[in-house]
């Protein structure tokens, strides 16, 4: 199908962008996810708000034990290597995974956290690595937790009126221990379980557990399904009410396999 | 609805066209400029049939809107028609019969063109990763991955 007619916004500095989405524009960026939305019409915008051309939209930074990342930074360009190190070198492989190379070349970290699938892998994976959200508002930047980011199914913490700015991920240390397995039915397919572990030297290990129909799980203290992975897989699935059985089967393989999985630099 | 001006380069060629704000760039390409070999299936994504070149990257120009595209550059299966890695592809896709009724095949040689010239030494379990995001419904898929394997092989041998 066709999108519902709206009408189109290209601002050129943020503050307008800002003013556009408080106004009630739909926030786009690579298109990716609301693409779909708009041809199926299951979202129907009186005006898109293209963030495409603002300054500093893409890009990484890093500063002293941090790596900013603009939201327009594309999957593809993460895969490819964009972001430096150990935690670069863990969300390349993740970024490798999303969907489909074409789709990867457009969409975007940003744009996929605040469109908040609960099947998407940023919603799932961010929280694992200590991200935390820079949101821009009317009353300026506001900083958010990865982990408490995204509050349901395409629910988040910002604001109306809010924008996604950048992501803030930790620099890591090779050692450095990342484990992450989803259940898809086809490479690229949205996935039916999701979960991933990071362990560090001198801390707990962390897990989350995502792709529910709800926010994602996030495990602060995951040393026992470290040290005992399937039935501490179980207990923690055991917790999170209402799943079919198929569902439990996936979602203790996915717990399990992402602790069999990691692995340092 | 007054309509937006959009300023593409099109397989080499500038042009300057008006689009409704809600257009996406696969129907602006299929009606404009008559470019109908950009072929519209699922039109949310999925299968691939829509994939063009955009800034030398391939996307799905079905979930692409027109209005962020201005100022891109943009090939289409019509713009290959001097590349040497699209000439052997299509040859090989046509020695290994890796089409039957041609609807995939506009996005599916777009993609295989990216994976030959971005993954030079991609073995099968690659190549058939690569390649899950464009759908074949006829002949499959064993045709498809062999002729690209074959572009890879012939490459790597030069």
């Amino acid at each position: 199908m066709k999108p519902a007619a709206f009408t189109y916004a290209r601002p050129t500095d943020w503050s307008d962008a800002v003013k556009l989405v408080a106004a009630g524009a739909r926030p786009g960026a690579g298109t990716q996810s609301l693409g779909p939305l708009l041809n199926l019409r299951l979202a129907q915008p009186h005006m898109i708000a293209d963030l495409r051309h603002l300054p500093d939209y893409a890009g990484v930074t890093v500063t002293a034990g941090m790596v900013r990342i603009g939201a327009g930074t594309t999957h593809a360009a993460i895969e490819d290597g964009a972001v430096p190190g150990r935690i670069g070198e863990i969300m390349a492989g993740v970024a490798r995974g999303i969907a489909y190379r074409p789709v990867r070349n457009r969409g975007t970290i940003g744009g996929s956290l605040a469109h908040a699938d609960p099947a998407a892998d940023w919603v799932a994976v961010l929280p694992a690595l200590g991200a935390t959200v820079v949101a821009l508002g009317p009353r300026g930047e506001r900083r958010i937790a990865a982990a408490v980011f995204v509050t349901g199914i395409f629910a988040t913490a910002l604001d109306a009126g809010e924008l996604l700015r950048f992501i803030e991920v930790p620099v890591l240390p090779t050692e450095a221990r990342w484990g992450h397995w989803k259940f898809c039915r086809k490479v690229g397919d949205f996935s039916k379980a999701t979960a991933c572990v990071l362990s560090l030297p001198d801390r707990l290990p962390r897990a989350v557990f995502a792709a529910l129909d709800g926010p994602p799980v996030v495990i602060e203290d995951a040393a026992t399904l470290v040290k005992d992975p399937a039935p501490e897989a179980a207990r923690i699935v055991d917790r999170i009410a209402g799943l079919a059985p198929w569902r439990r089967a996936i979602a203790e393989t996915a717990l399990r396999r992402a602790v069999e999985r990691m692995v340092a630099a | 609805m007054s309509k937006i001006a959009i300023s593409l380069t099109v397989n080499g060629e500038r042009q300057q066209l008006l689009a409704e704000p809600r257009e996406q760039l696969a129907d602006l390409l299929r009606r404009d400029l008559m470019l109908t070999g950009t072929h519209v299936a699922c039109e949310h994504g999925v299968c691939g049939a829509c994939t063009v070149e955009i800034d030398g990257a391939p996307a799905r120009s079905c979930i692409t809107h027109a209005g962020s595209c201005d100022g891109a550059s943009i090939r289409t299966i019509e713009g290959f028609g001097d590349d040497a890695v699209m000439a052997a592809l299509r040859e090989a896709f046509t020695r290994e019969h890796a089409l039957q009724c041609g609807y995939c095949t506009p996005g599916m040689l777009v993609s295989a063109r990216d994976v030959v010239l971005r993954l030079p030494h991609a073995d099968e379990a690659r190549v058939r990763e690569e390649l899950t995001g464009n759908l074949c419904r006829c002949t499959g898929y064993r045709g498809i991955v062999r002729a690209v394997l074959s572009v890879l092989a012939s490459r790597q041998a030069q």
